[in-house]
C-alpha cells in the first residue's frame, strides 16, 4: 500500500503546479515520508486551508495509502 | 445528524480540550500522536483525549466530523484545530500557547 516519494510529488504538483516541494523519506521504507510544500497557492489561507489543499491534490489517499506524511506548507518569501 | 456526529458534538463540547489520538497519553500507539501529547504537555495544559483504536465508530466519524483525513486531531473549545503537524508548527511560532490563553483553558495540575 505505500507509494513511491515521485507519485507523492506528482500529484502534489498536478494541483499546485507553481509549488516548491521536498520530499523525505523519513524511514527509508517508502511509507514514512515529510514534505515541505511552498506554494504562493497557499497565501491569505488558514493552515487547515493549506493542509486541505495538499490533502485534496492527494486524492483521498492521506491516512490510507499514505500512511505517514508529515506536512509543512509555507508561502514563498 | 447521525449519532456519532452527535456523540463527536457532546464530546469536543463538553471539555475545552480534547485531543483524539491513537493509544492513550501515556501509551501512544502512533508517532503522530505522541507527538500532539508532548506538544499539549508543553503548552502545559489540562486535555482529555480519546482513544480512536476502542471505537471504530469514533474512529471513522472523527474524519467526517473535522473533515479531516488523520487522527491526532486537535479540538479546542469545540473548534477543530489540527493535526499533529499544524500543532507542531503552531507551537513553533507560538501560537497554540496564545490559543489556548485566549480560551482561558486550564492548566495541567
Amino acid at each position: 500500500m505505500a507509494m513511491a516519494a515521485d507519485d507523492i510529488e506528482a500529484m502534489i504538483r498536478s494541483a499546485l503546479p507553481d509549488a516548491v516541494i521536498e520530499i523525505t523519506d523519513l524511514a527509508g521504507d517508502g511509507d514514512h515520508y515529510a514534505a515541505r510544500v511552498t506554494s504562493a497557492a497557499f497565501a491569505g489561507k488558514s493552515r487547515i486551508a493549506q493542509h486541505r489543499m495538499v490533502f485534496d491534490a492527494l486524492g483521498g489517499r492521506m491516512g490510507g495509502a499514505l500512511h505517514a506524511l508529515q506536512l509543512t506548507t509555507a508561502v514563498p518569501n | 445528524m447521525s449519532d456519532t456526529s452527535q456523540r463527536l458534538s457532546e464530546i469536543v463540547n463538553n471539555s475545552d480540550v480534547v485531543l483524539f489520538m491513537k493509544g492513550t497519553p501515556l501509551f501512544p500507539q502512533c508517532g503522530f500522536s505522541s507527538r500532539a501529547v508532548a506538544i499539549l504537555e508543553h503548552c502545559g495544559v489540562a486535555f482529555d483525549s480519546v482513544d480512536v483504536l476502542q471505537d471504530m465508530e469514533i474512529r471513522q466519524g472523527i474524519k467526517e466530523f473535522s473533515d479531516w483525513p488523520t487522527i491526532p486531531q486537535l479540538y479546542v473549545k469545540g473548534e477543530f484545530v489540527g493535526g499533529s503537524d499544524i500543532m507542531m508548527e503552531m507551537y513553533e511560532a507560538g501560537e497554540l500557547q496564545a490559543l489556548m490563553d485566549e480560551a482561558q483553558v486550564a492548566k495541567a495540575s
